[in-house]
């Protein structure tokens, strides 16, 4: 099933990627040709199996809650590109009231 | 070149324990022939000259006191994904570029302790997304056996770096065969582990349900020390398992007696190159007069692993690498108006291709509406490979194949076509989607280039793999050389 412009601009909203002149065909052509390979897999009957999300044999492995050390806030911060007062800054979320 | 970049570790821990060479010396000798053919192979990001001097240091103090093992003073190059504190890591992408990681991995940090000596940091696909390393947010890597082709991917750089006797050992990751194939490409032997044999702590995650960290080598001796020096619990993971270290045993004892599975589909995959086909028949017939029984089996879902490896993958990666969004490290486009266009405009600005193509496949196929037919779909169908395999081991002890259907190929020649890229590893991935251990170890040439026999193993049966590799490797007579690249013509 190919991919539109219009999913596209979609699929980049969701996953945070700004578009630029040429993307929304680029990545319609593009995954669109993988598409067409993936859809094979709805040739495979799958009525009765379970999915597998992973192949470790342990479950839910539970720890003491002991505390421990972790890094400093002067570590943590050590490659924030915009620190301030010992925060990360980021551009304002709300404007103002 | 110096004899000294041609050891395997064996070899080298015999002269430094001799006091023949000290761990000064064989750093040195790594460094010239780095200085020498890097600025041809370029399988380095960067190098650690600060870490290489006092570990060779600390080395031959321990050496002269009589201590250390079979890793002491041995040269190591680490993939760009793996977090070495103080050091630039930067997963081979532009967006992490400045990032000094707070700690160090629990892989490479056992291997420190081992007493390893690190040269420095190398080139891969960015966030291990490639079979080329020509994704690299940087520059390509070149095949040491022919500079106009590529090492394979992702782990080019680490595989190179071997091949070209930049490093004794390396470390890479693997994921759908970015161990493997860059190793059989580049002609040495390259092991991904079972899934959770070797704590992932410390590397930046791609795909957290495929990845592993595993070494390059120029023997499967060696790659099997440098794989028991880093295996084991880790609590810091909590899907290491609390298992034995028994990855040597029986290392040595033969193929005699063993049944060998021969699948039928992965000889008949697309685009297998008779050359390499031939090399491998010739490889299997040897492991047969070795003492090996060898029998067909059949992994009847192999035409479907590709496609649900480029959903579960891509997924994952969507998630994992939602994380780098300007605020907490790396690359950050400051002049915005509001978050939601930093984080755009950094990720636009900050992944290369393949990775932005990879998280809009991932985030598409969990979407809503999508997710049942794609995401969960391939799910199940990974549930049906898993089976696959574990028929298959209820025939033979062990199943080997080709490691990549086609030797190195030409720079630029597969970046246009995704779908012909991947393909590069339609007979690795069914081992990450399976969890798997596999070797690949170099059986011969084809147009002059590495071949690379792959030994694929039940879960936790590294052992079994190393064995069968071993009686290979013993039998063939065939070891990982160090080409001598020259510059080609018309290139400076």
């Amino acid at each position: 099933m190919p991919l539109t412009r219009a999913q596209v601009r979609h699929v980049a909203q969701l996953a945070r990627i700004g578009l630029e002149a040429g993307d929304e065909e680029f990545y319609a052509d593009q995954l669109s040709g993988i598409l067409e390979h993936i859809d094979r897999l709805q040739e495979v009957p799958t009525d009765d199996i379970a999915p597998t999300a992973q192949v470790v044999e342990v479950t839910n492995p539970l720890r003491e809650d002991v505390p421990r050390p972790g890094l400093t806030q002067e570590e943590a911060l050590a490659n924030a590109p915009a620190p301030v007062n010992g925060f990360f800054r980021v551009p304002s979320i709300q404007e103002e009231a | 070149m110096s004899e000294l970049t041609e050891l395997t570790i064996s070899e080298a821990a015999r002269l430094l324990r001799l006091h023949s060479i000290s761990a000064g010396e064989l750093v040195t000798a790594h460094v010239k022939r780095i200085e020498d053919i890097d600025p041809l192979v370029r399988a380095y990001l960067r190098f650690t000259p600060e870490l290489w001097e006092k570990q060779a240091d600390e080395a031959d103090q321990k050496l002269s006191r009589g201590e250390g093992g079979p890793l002491t003073g041995i040269p190591v190059a680490v993939k760009d994904v793996l977090c070495v504190k103080g050091v630039e890591t930067t997963a081979g992408s532009r967006i992490l570029r400045g990032f000094k990681p707070p700690y160090t991995g629990t892989a490479v940090g056992r291997l420190f302790e081992a007493g390893a000596v690190m040269l420095g940091v190398t080139n891969c696909d960015e966030f291990a997304m490639g079979s080329s390393t020509e994704n690299s947010g940087y520059f390509p890597t070149h095949n040491p056996w022919d500079l106009d082709r590529v090492p394979g991917g992702s782990s080019g750089g680490s595989a190179a770096a071997v091949a070209a006797g930049e490093a004794m050992i390396s470390l890479g990751t693997d994921t759908g065969g970015s161990i493997r194939q860059p190793a059989a490409v580049c002609g040495v032997v390259g092991m991904k582990p079972t899934y959770g044999r070797v704590s992932r702590y410390g590397l930046i995650a791609f795909a957290s349900s495929l990845d592993q960290i595993g070494p390059f080598a120029r023997s499967v001796e060696d790659a099997s020390l440098v794989l028991e020096a880093m295996a084991g619990y880790d609590p810091l993971d909590a899907t290491s398992a609390e298992r034995p270290n028994d990855v040597r045993r029986d290392f040595d004892k033969g193929v005699k007696g063993m049944r060998l599975g021969v699948p039928y589909e992965y000889t008949q995959v697309e685009g297998m190159e008779r050359g390499v086909a031939d090399a491998v028949d010739v490889a299997i017939k040897t492991l047969e007069k070795a003492g090996a029984e060898i029998v067909e089996v059949n992994l009847p879902h192999t035409d479907y692993g590709l496609a649900a490896y480029y959903i579960i993958a891509p997924a994952e990666c969507s998630s994992n690498l939602a994380r780098f969004d300007g605020v907490k490290y790396g690359m950050s486009v400051q002049d915005v108006d509001n978050i939601t266009e930093m984080y755009m405009r950094t990720r636009r600005e900050g992944f290369g291709t393949e990775v932005r193509r990879r998280i809009m496949l991932g985030t598409y196929a969990l979407s809503s509406g999508y997710y049942d037919a794609y995401y969960l779909k391939a799910q199940k169908v990974r549930t049906l490979i898993k089976r696959d395999f574990d028929d298959a081991f209820s025939k033979c002890d062990a199943i080997v194949s080709a490691t990549s259907p086609v030797v190195a190929f030409p720079l630029g020649s597969r970046t246009e076509n995704p779908l012909s890229m991947y393909l590069c590893d339609v007979l690795t991935l069914g081992g990450n989607l399976a969890g798997l251990p596999g070797i690949s170890v170099p059986c011969g040439m084809s147009q002059g280039l590495p071949v690379g026999l792959q030994v694929l193993a039940p879960q936790w049966r590294e052992d079994v793999a190393l064995r069968v590799a071993r009686a290979y490797e013993a039998a063939s007579g065939v070891r990982a050389e160090v080409p001598s690249p020259r510059s080609p013509q018309g290139r400076g």
